[in-house]
């Protein structure tokens, strides 16, 4: 859909010969996959959690302001290993092959207000199978937002900067109401469907419980501490939101990446389907620890194209993902976090404003489409 | 308040301080064979036994609730990062004073447990236990004679009931490749020496198979003894025969290893065992058309193997992954994505 298309110059052999090649690296990962990526996750697991436990202890004293400094730094990045490395890539089954019931995409919740059941649906199916098309990937503007040029302009979306942050810094809030289809189940039929409403209060329990543990709980244990307390998680959660959005942000909104048609993928073969990922996606470049509490989504594009593969491995399969990208002269977005993170707010303010009336699509271009 | 009451009030309140985690999966990380732990055992040593046997000295978690000598026990071991569960007899005694138990292994050719175990595994390592089980075990009233008939590893359980009750008048016929095959050898012969046990080796390699009818030349009161056999399935389908044709079938006591090993070949019958519903499916097919064809309701989402949100526990049989080609048997436990998995010979799917 964008004015030109970066992938015209690949005839569908190419596409094909790219999808082998892929498939190719991923046979490779799994068949080498075992013991150290275990030992991996298990590591991870623990740290999160005894940093979680030692800075709630911590912040039993928050009254102290080096305490409360402490204990706040250390939740914070607590929360953002549970959701970002640990839970959201259990989530995706990359570590079901251990067969480790603990940690399995069928057993495992996290420190999120949407359910892991409800988000692993939207998430995992409909963003995952349908990256970055417009009326399907509700992940594109999480229905709120106008993300492409070709999208109709409505006075609404002059907020939309507004709504862009409101939504990340109450992320994990934004992510439940979108599990829920909100937006689409308010009217009144659908409010009142017994599927709707079973999920509703699945969410209901969830925020209940987060909400008790975070905001009454904990500051309640710490006693004359309570209110250093409730501020510290109060922050750790903002924190965490308006880092996880940022880097969500950054895997598909920067300048650059390619949104696609409805009709563009009606029999769409596993070469384009990869293609589609490839112009889909944008990485963040950076340093180790960078990847890391990122959860390794800073190798957008190579788990795209693998979300089942364990984290771990992305950083060795980027190098041969890109390598791809060349040999088929595509464009591999990515850049620094500040870079990626003003480009996809950029795209947010600009496209808060009409543009210029699309071009009206002609049998031609659809054939294009097709293609991409 | 009752204190159990109370102590089921504080860990509710512990549990909501530890939302959506709970209390043990953080107690797990500092103490993880406690009592209330899932049931957890830590490999303390590792005996060989033979070329290709070992026994396996573990201290079970304090869940534990004891064994009846004879039984079995599932372990789950991590091999290459992969959870694998199998059964093991167990063959100490019921009454050890350290609280240990020990299971016997021999390697099978390309058993990865089995190899893993015998020639692997560390002492410190943790492993995943269930509760022992199995009825292939002595009666509470002491029968005045007894018969041993073993076989290979069939031995173990075998061993575990004579280390743990003497009787009056034992017998034993244990058949091994070689002498040097027999496990726990030197035990047997010890107990010969005191008189406790008489015993009878065959070796195959020399002396050829166990003919069941050398019964009466070996134990001539065979009839009149109360027998517990355990070795491969020819050994016991000769003895269960026998037994019966001289009407003293009651007495004969079996225990099988592992039904045969799945053969993983092209497509077969697929039971979807909730629903009550066989199909027969071909190799190449995933198992969610299949399932969905014949009416049953499949999870599903992407179908092109990427959301998880297909998988189902894969009762019994093999299946196939249709990207990589790559087997996967039935266990425990084992969960598979019906979207990208085809039937590799009959199996079970849990729909
Ligand atoms: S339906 Fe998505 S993995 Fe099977």
């Amino acid at each position: 859909m964008t004015a030109i298309d970066p992938t015209a110059h690949l005839t569908s052999e190419q596409i094909e010969e790219l999808g082998r090649e892929l498939d190719a690296i991923r046979d490779e990962v799994i068949a080498d996959r075992g013991e150290k990526d275990a030992a991996y996750i298990r590591k991870v697991i623990s740290a999160q959690r005894k940093l979680e436990l030692v800075s709630r202890g911590v912040l039993l004293f928050s009254i102290f302001p080096p305490a409360w400094l402490i204990g706040t730094a250390g939740l914070s990045v607590a929360k953002i290993m549970d959701n970002m490395e640990i839970g959201h890539n259990i989530l995706h089954g990359q570590w079901d092959w251990m067969r480790d019931p603990k940690i399995h995409s069928t057993t495992w919740e996290w420190d999120h207000v949407s359910p892991s059941e409800q988000w692993k649906h939207s998430h995992n199916e409909l963003h995952h199978t349908y990256t970055n098309v417009i009326g399907k990937d509700n992940d594109l503007g999480y229905g709120i937002m106008r993300v492409d040029e070709d999208q109709k302009w409505h006075p609404f979306h002059l907020g939309q900067p507004l709504w862009n942050f409101i939504n990340a810094c109450f992320f994990e809030y934004g992510i439940a109401a979108y599990d829920l289809e909100l937006g689409k189940n308010l009217n009144k039929r659908r409010r009142k469907s017994p599927e709707f409403r079973a999920r509703a209060k699945a969410v209901g329990r969830k925020i209940r419980k987060q909400v008790l543990k975070d905001y009454v709980i904990h500051p309640l244990l710490s006693g004359p501490s309570f209110l250093p307390t409730l501020g510290a998680t109060f922050t750790a959660n903002l924190v965490r939101n308006l880092w996880t959005h940022s880097v969500i942000m950054c895997g598909h909104f920067p300048e650059g990446v390619q949104v696609f048609e409805r009709r563009s993928i009606k029999g769409e073969t596993r070469g384009q389907w990869y293609l589609r990922q490839m112009m889909g996606s944008a990485n963040i470049s950076g340093s180790k620890a960078m990847h890391f509490m990122t959860g390794n989504l800073s190798h957008q594009i190579e788990h795209h194209l693998f979300p089942d593969l364990p984290s771990n491995r992305y950083a060795e399969v980027a190098v041969k993902v890109r390598a791809l990208f060349e040999k088929y002269e595509l464009e591999y977005v990515t850049g620094p976090l500040p870079k990626q993170v003003f480009s996809a707010w950029h795209k947010v303010f600009r496209l808060s404003l009409p543009n210029k009336k699309p071009k009206v699509e002609t049998p031609d271009r659809e054939q294009e489409l097709v293609a991409a | 308040m009752t204190s159990t009451a109370l102590r089921s009030r504080a860990w509710k309140l512990l549990e909501m301080v530890t939302t959506p985690l709970l209390p043990s999966d953080y107690l797990d990380l500092v103490s993880p064979l406690r009592a209330g732990a899932d049931l957890r055992g830590r490999i303390e040593a590792v005996h060989p036994e033979t070329g290709d046997a070992a026994t396996i000295v573990i201290r079970p978690g304090r869940g534990w609730r004891g064994h009846t000598a004879g039984q079995y026990v599932r372990i789950g071991v991590d091999i290459d990062g992969v959870r694998l569960w199998r059964a093991y007899s167990l063959t100490s005694p019921t009454n050890r004073l350290d609280g240990r138990i020990t299971i016997t292994v021999k390697a099978i050719p390309d058993g990865k447990v089995s190899n893993h175990l015998v020639r692997r595994a560390k002492p410190g390592t943790l492993i995943q236990l269930d509760q022992p089980t199995g009825d292939f075990v002595l009666p509470q009233a002491k029968p005045a004679k007894v018969l041993y008939l073993t076989a290979g590893s069939g031995i173990t359980p075998v061993m575990g009931m004579l280390r743990d009750i003497a009787f009056d008048d034992v017998v034993m016929i244990h058949c091994a490749p070689q002498p040097q095959d027999v496990i726990f050898r030197n035990e047997l012969h010890g107990l010969v020496a005191d008189k406790k046990l008489r015993l009878t080796e065959v070796h195959t390699d020399t002396d050829g198979m166990l003919d069941i009818a050398r019964l009466d030349e070996l134990v001539p009161d065979w009839t009149e003894r109360e027998t517990w056999a355990c070795g491969p399935a020819g050994l016991l389908d000769a003895a269960e025969e026998h037994w019966s044709e001289h009407g003293v079938q009651e007495r004969l006591h079996t225990e099988r290893f592992r039904p045969s090993i799945v053969v993983a070949g092209d497509g077969g019958d697929v039971t979807f065992s909730t629903t009550g519903k066989t199909v027969d499916a071909d190799g190449a097919t995933p198992l969610l058309d299949i399932g969905e064809e014949a009416g049953v309701l499949m999870p599903s989402g992407c179908r092109m193997g990427i959301c998880f949100g297909c998988v189902t526990p894969l009762k019994a049989g093999a299946v196939r992954d249709l990207r990589t080609g790559e087997i996967t048997e039935a266990e425990p436990g084992v969960l598979i994505q019906t979207c990208v998995s085809a039937a590799a010979g009959p199996c079970d799917i849990e729909r």
